[in-house]
């Protein structure tokens, strides 16, 4: 591996969409065992970062790299080591989960057999037998999640890069699939991404918060606790917050300079 | 080797998923013969050759391929599954050339549906059958060059109903490059290698040398130099996407 133990690298990351920079020189390291979550508001330049580290877009300068392999120029090694679920978590409606999964095994390299193997232990891990055969379209929203998280596990990647898992999920599955990645950490180097606060206390042992295209703060959640204003408790709050909500509007609107 | 073999399946697949095929290869095959009946007047001609078939097809397949091949990527775009094919450890060239020759399959399957045509004239008399295996030959690759037009134009956008207009657009021209009305309007100004060059770009030239029975390996070069180059531009337009 060419940089040390960091499963994932970015360095000076940047991406302009026409005079908008997305992504504004984003550098950071992630491990294995380590979930990190990427937290911003909306925009922020949270999936926009993830799609490079996966390679589907192309950085405008610096580069990412997975397992120690350039995104850009070494694509094809990167994406080996690589389990990715783009936003909305897409799948080919048309397919069923069966069929949708043994075509991304088989893509993978796995042979037949390997793949049929694999599946198995997905179906259960994952718990997708009830709709098996069933068509995606078909599926909830919460199905059609886990279809996509089962389709970036195929391979057993060393790194997975998972855009906002958990959205549109209800309280339950949200539960599952913060079990599910917390049992997935230890072997893996894991990028989460969310706009939801809770979930950052909930999985990751860092989290990176991202404004604006740029990084506003890298640290563990209680680092990032550190930040929160000093509450006046004698002050009459119209809509209650956590500390870690206190915390996390603090660092996005202050020093993005709102 | 592999990938090819599973985007291909898959991609095939998904034409019979819906019941658009079927309404497809009816249209594909109504039409052909109720042109080939009733405005060619097959019967009229006395001539147990298929020619009044295949005259309609370069016309036919100008809007038919284009319906076929305008979701190979746009739908894609559409549904975010560009995201997870673009990012699985395949060469992009790898994708393009099995999505397409997928759609290619397709339309030689609807060209073997029209074959009754075929048997047809050889009940009612003793056609050139060498000329028509060669025309059919011809139509396919003809469908094969405009499937690689929609193709490449169906990356450029996530809009179906554009892809299909803008290959429909860009297949007329190819269709159009031999006819005077064409070749008229740049004879004026420019110099006689760019008029030659034009008109030899012409579907229409081509593919009536082949039903004429002159099966030239100049019309089976253009058409496979032809779809060689829109699928290497489609991975061009897949690779600058990635960097916009």
């Amino acid at each position: 591996m060419a940089v040390g133990q960091a499963l994932v690298e970015t360095r000076a990351l940047i991406k302009s969409f026409g005079p908008v920079r997305a992504v504004d020189g984003i550098s950071f390291t992630v491990g294995r065992g380590e979930v990190v979550g990427f937290l911003g508001p909306n925009g922020a330049g949270k999936s926009t970062t993830m799609k490079m580290i996966a390679g589907f877009l192309e950085p405008t300068s610096g580069s990412a790299y997975v397992a120690g392999f350039d995104s850009q120029r070494d694509p094809i090694a990167a994406r080996n080591h690589l389990g990715y679920l783009p936003e909305g978590a897409p799948a080919y409606p048309d397919m069923t989960v069966a069929d949708f999964l043994a075509f991304v095994a088989g893509m993978r390299g796995l042979s037949p057999a390997q793949g049929q193997r694999r599946l198995a232990e997905l179906v259960e891990s994952i718990d997708l037998a009830d709709v098996w055969n069933r068509r995606i379209e078909a599926l909830s929203k919460g199905y059609k999640r886990r279809v996509g998280i089962a389709q970036a596990l195929v391979h057993d990647p060393d790194v997975l890069v998972l855009d906002e898992p958990t959205d549109g999920l209800d309280p339950n599955q949200k539960h599952e699939m913060r079990a599910l990645i917390r049992t997935l950490a230890p072997t893996k180097a894991i990028i989460v991404s969310t706009h939801i606060l809770e979930e950052v206390e909930a999985i990751c042992t860092r989290a990176i918060v991202i404004a604006r295209g740029k990084m506003l703060a890298d640290g563990t959640p209680a680092d990032l606790l550190a930040h929160a204003p000093h509450r006046d408790e004698t002050m009459q709050q119209l809509v209650k917050t956590t500390p870690l909500e206190d915390a996390f509007r603090h660092i996005t609107l202050d020093q993005a300079g709102v | 080797m592999r990938a090819l073999v599973l985007i291909f399946r898959r991609e095939f697949a998904a034409y019979f998923a819906t019941p658009l095929a079927a309404v497809f290869l009816a249209v594909f095959v109504g039409v052909s013969t109720g042109m080939t009946f009733f405005v060619s007047n097959f019967f009229d001609r006395s001539q147990a050759d298929l020619s009044s078939f295949f005259t309609w097809q370069p016309w036919l397949l100008l809007v038919l391929m284009p319906a076929v091949g305008m979701r190979l990527w746009a739908e894609e775009r559409r549904l975010g599954t560009i995201e997870l094919l673009m990012t699985l450890p395949v060469q992009p060239w790898k994708i393009v050339l099995s999505k397409w020759l997928a759609a290619f399959a397709f339309a030689g399957l609807a060209l073997v549906f029209t074959m009754p045509l075929w048997i047809t004239v050889n009940w009612l008399g003793s056609p050139d059958n060498g000329v028509i295996l060669a025309s059919y030959l011809g139509a396919w690759l003809m469908a094969g060059a405009f499937l690689a037009i929609a193709s490449c134009i169906s990356a450029l956008t996530k809009n179906q109903v554009l892809a299909f207009i803008g290959a429909v657009i860009a297949g007329f021209i190819f269709v159009m490059a031999g006819f005077d009305l064409v070749l008229s309007a740049v004879r004026p100004w420019a110099p006689d290698v760019i008029v030659q060059v034009i008109a030899s770009m012409s579907f229409i030239g081509h593919f009536q040398r082949i039903t004429d029975g002159v099966f030239e390996a100049s019309a089976l070069v253009f058409f496979i130099s032809l779809i060689g180059f829109a699928l290497w531009l489609n991975v061009q337009i897949l690779d600058a996407r990635k960097a916009a």
